[in-house]
């Protein structure tokens, strides 16, 4: 998603960084750059033009701190500046005090109205609601069925009849009384801002059930038109937000910025696959943070919290610190992961990681996992806590057992093996000792630059001032993202402090990249 | 609102996880080749596939009469159909092909012309001139790098004296548009040609049944596209053949149903979350059982940076590839409203299943769909149809000289 202009700032910062001194000269080139990513970005040209000018201001002219390198100043300024663009808080849905709560979803065809109802409605249930979603698209063949299968996947009843749309939503209205629904989501007809018969029709329905949310639904991938749509729809509707849509792309989504800076309403939901539970409220202060490099910690961390068995975790963690990491650790922990969701999903939230690795993470499947999972279960438990006792006739045993080949399990030993000496590489040498384990790790199986893991390996060594990449600190999402690398002990800086800066490769969030965790 | 003590433990355990677990799982798969069939999205593997036409449809559609001129296909409305969902799609406005162009685009045509209306009023080529022209590229989507280039070119032919004053600019920037767009043969594959290439004969058993793929991303109106082509063809007396290959989306097979009622073709589905390549394997062999010449085979929208989508695409070409099917045209559906990230999609879809064209859709909105200029230049991709609006005729020729007007 946005870590295409991640890398592009970071081409650009990681050429600031190596000077010493920031001249005007300097700042001209600097924003240049950043008008350059950002148009290709998708960023509406206005929207870049006030952001560059109010770079260009806070820049020139600029005391140049003592702590800080100049390259650093300018990214905390882009990172502030981002950061007020996008909005500082996520969005508190309040419900109406005389339920049904109205949500009405508008937006031009395509941009997945459909499916985000559903999802919308899904997220609702989780909250703890009981909600009805009414099928107002008549204009679609088959939009109503859509809608039906994707609530019926998502245990939620779906409202339609073949009247018209405004009858329908009103229907829907009283339905959602009649059945004593808290929260009603109206998914409506693609349509475009300059068609005036239908977006008359859309206020008619707006007009018919009162939203209490009225969102506008928008595809990532929009370029430059976004703005005009939005501000359409915005003036035909006022609108509350923006559900952004096909995060898990690898579109830049400018469109998010110029959106939320034009309209001036915040991007409240974001959709990031094609899972229904791949959809959550958006972080805008973690995504500024995304695009300049960070990745998305934060949102890794509570994910992981919520899903995490403490006990097995701070086990595996000090199974792996002493260098005793067993096939039984790994095979606990590969069972936490699961449970947090998709790996490479997990994987591109983090900032650093290799562009090979999470390319090659997207290969991943629910299927290899359990593959390795069976092979696993197939062993002794000596053979677990010691792998080494493994020899041939216990490799065909192990394959027979496990329904794999011979081959399989080879592969799996091999890779354990390495794995080892990469967490050992955790415990002494901090991450670039864990770097290093990785590169020996890729330097086989997959075609890995040389340069790439020299880039990584060097990462550890390359922080001056971690502290600098808090993020600004106004909203609590902004806080919370400078505290892992701000509030965690000494010992666990050097392994965390080096990411932020590293990411060489590090794009495109493969599969399921999920912005922000999902709830259950 | 995070203890600190925790993150230490759990976050080093997660990170450490988060690149460990991927690292062994995938290195032991990739070490090995595992087969990557799965798709993320799960899917049965059994396919039934049935066919939903109803046996009254199937004989060769009355060809409704053909509209004089070269643009028969235009306009046309399938007579009443038998099928009909609850409420359908508003009737098409028969226009002349060209007028709806224009007149569709020239909806979308003010933000722009200001651009070029004060380049005009400026006699001489100056400063903001540049910056105006650029703006207006920029703001149709055309891509820096494209609208760079296009401009440094106009710049230096300025420069030797080629070109003065602001009007032989303009027009020597929509000219230079104009045969960028032109660069590559935009014409669609006639039907039933494919058979009579020399050399394709070589398996021997008579003709072969044209494919024709349509891949894009979710959203961009490839369902939609697929019907409109599919009215198109039987106006033309071409019996056509359907394969609903999106199994994924929910209802996506409904949707293309109405659309065959409506065209007159005949179609087959597969089950939801079936093996497409099965679909458009079946659809394939049906139709050269009723003789049929064409298959239009519909895919499900996949981003295309999801790996194991893009296989899943390779292999329905390779599918819908072995006789007696040949795949003719593959078409990459694209909204007009994307942004940069157009380029992307293509450069990937043309990688993966060798795209022969591009359909640019929904361009009776604002969106202006300049990201066709840069897949041009990079690519050398035709966009061959446009998509005009919802109605069966308003899927029209690709028309570059209409196209750069009205991006102006």
């Amino acid at each position: 998603m946005f870590d295409s202009l991640t890398d592009r700032f970071e081409g650009i910062l990681s050429r600031l960084r190596s000077r010493g001194r920031l001249s005007p000269d300097d700042v001209d080139e600097v924003l240049r750059e950043i008008r350059t990513a950002l148009l290709e970005a998708d960023v509406e040209l206005g929207v870049v033009r006030g952001f560059t000018q109010a770079v260009r201001a806070r820049c020139v002219g600029l005391e140049l701190s003592q702590s800080l390198s100049p390259g650093q100043q300018v990214i905390k300024i882009v990172n502030e500046e981002l950061t007020a663009i996008l909005g500082g808080e996520t969005l508190k849905i309040s419900y109406a005090s005389k339920p049904p709560t109205v949500v009405l979803l508008a937006g031009l065809q395509g941009s997945g109205k459909t499916t985000a109802a559903a999802k919308l409605a899904r997220w609702f249930k989780q909250q703890g609601r009981n909600p009805l979603l009414v099928g107002a698209d008549l204009q679609r063949p088959a939009a109503v069925e859509q809608l039906r299968v994707l609530g019926g996947q998502a245990g939620i009843t779906v409202f339609s009849e073949s009247t018209d749309p405004v009858a329908v939503a009103a229907a829907g209205l009283e339905e959602a009384h009649r059945l004593g629904r808290d929260v009603l989501i109206v998914d409506t007809a693609g349509r475009l801002s300059i068609d005036e018969e239908l977006m008359d029709e859309v206020r008619h329905i707006a007009g018919a059930v009162k939203p209490d949310y009225t969102f506008l639904v928008i595809d990532a991938m929009t370029g430059q038109d976004a703005v005009s749509t939005a501000v359409a729809f915005h003036e035909a509707l006022t609108l509350d937000g923006v559900i952004l849509t096909k995060l898990d792309g690898d579109a830049r989504g400018g469109a998010a910025l110029s959106v939320k800076e034009v309209v001036g309403r915040p991007i409240a939901f974001a959709s990031t696959g094609e899972k229904l539970d791949d959809f959550d409220q958006f972080h805008p202060g973690r995504m500024a943070d995304r695009i300049l490099g960070m990745g998305d910690v934060l949102s890794l961390i509570e994910q992981a919290e919520r899903t995490f068995d403490e006990g097995v975790a701070s086990k595996g963690a000090a199974a792996m610190i002493e260098g005793r990491f067993s096939l039984e650790d790994f095979l606990e922990q590969l069972q936490q992961v699961k449970k947090m969701g998709s790996v490479s999903g997990m994987l591109s939230m983090l900032p650093g990681v290799p562009k090979d690795l999470k390319q090659a993470s997207s290969l991943v499947d629910d299927r290899q996992i359990g593959q390795v999972e069976a092979i696993i279960r197939s062993m002794t438990a000596a053979e677990r806590t010691d792998p080494s006792v493994i020899d041939g006739s216990r490799r065909v045993r192990i394959a027979n057992g496990s329904g794999t080949a011979t081959a399989d399990v080879n592969a799996l030993l091999k890779q354990f093996k390495e794995m080892q000496k990469m967490m050992k590489g955790f415990g002494k040498g901090g991450m670039a000792g864990a770097m290093g384990g990785l590169g020996g790790l890729f330097g086989r199986g997959q075609n890995m630059s040389p340069k790439a893991m020299a880039d990584l390996a060097g990462m550890a060594g390359n922080v001056d001032d971690p502290s600098a990449f808090g993020g600004p600190a106004d909203g609590p999402d902004a806080l919370g993202a400078g505290n892992p690398f701000a509030g965690a002990g000494a010992g666990a800086s050097s392994q965390r402090a080096g990411k932020p800066r590293g990411g060489k490769g590090g794009k495109k969030g493969k599969g399921g990249g999920r912005v922000t965790p999902k709830v259950r | 609102m995070i203890d600190p003590g925790l993150i230490t433990s759990t976050s080093d355990v997660i990170i450490g996880l988060a690149v460990a677990v991927p690292v062994v799982v995938v290195g032991g798969g990739v070490a090995l080749g595992v087969r990557l069939r799965g798709r993320g999205r799960k899917r049965q593997r059994s396919t039934v596939v049935r066919e939903e036409a109803p046996p009254g449809a199937l004989p060769s559609p009355k060809a409704p009469p053909a509209p004089v001129g070269g643009v028969a296909d235009v306009g046309i409305r399938a007579p009443s159909v038998e099928v009909a969902p609850a409420v359908e799609v508003a009737p098409a406005v028969e226009v002349a092909p060209a007028a709806t162009y224009r007149g569709r685009m020239g909806k979308a045509r003010g933000l722009l012309s200001g651009y070029l209306g004060s380049v005009r009023a400026r006699a001489k080529i100056d400063a903001s001139t540049w910056d105006d022209l650029e703006e207006a590229l920029i703001r149709a989507d055309v891509g820096v790098g494209a609208t760079d280039a296009l401009l440094d070119d106009l710049r230096s032919r300025v420069k030797a004296g080629e070109i003065s004053g602001a009007d032989g600019l303009i027009d020597a920037l929509k000219a230079d548009l104009v045969a960028t767009l032109c660069t590559a043969d935009a014409s669609l594959a006639v039907p039933g040609s494919g058979s009579e290439q020399p050399g394709d004969d070589d398996s021997g058993n008579g003709r072969s049944v044209d494919v024709w793929l349509f891949v894009g991303v979710n959203g961009v109106g490839k369902t939609t596209t697929v019907g409109k082509v599919a009215s198109r063809l039987s106006a033309q007396g071409t019996k056509v053949m359907l394969a609903a290959a999106d199994t994924f989306r929910a209802a996506a097979a409904e949707q293309l149903e109405t659309w065959a009622s409506r065209s007159h073709a005949d179609i087959v589905r597969g089950a939801e979350g079936g093996d497409p390549s099965s679909v458009v394997f079946d659809a394939v062999q049906r139709a050269e059982s009723k003789g049929h010449s064409v298959v239009l085979a519909d895919t499900a929208g996949r981003l295309h940076n999801k790996v194991n989508l893009v296989e899943e695409l390779k292999k329905i070409r390779r599918v819908a590839d072995r006789s007696p099917g040949q795949v003719v045209e593959v078409l990459l559906v694209l909204d007009a409203t994307t942004g940069q990230n157009g380029l992307a999609q293509a450069k990937v879809f043309t990688e993966a299943v060798d795209v022969s064209g591009v359909v640019l859709t929904k361009l009776d909105g604002t969106a202006k769909g300049g990201i066709v200029v840069a897949i041009q230049r990079e690519l050398g991709l035709p966009v061959k149809l446009v998509g005009l609006g919802e109605g069966v005729g308003d899927l029209v020729d690709f028309d570059a000289a209409a196209f750069v007007d009205a991006l102006f």
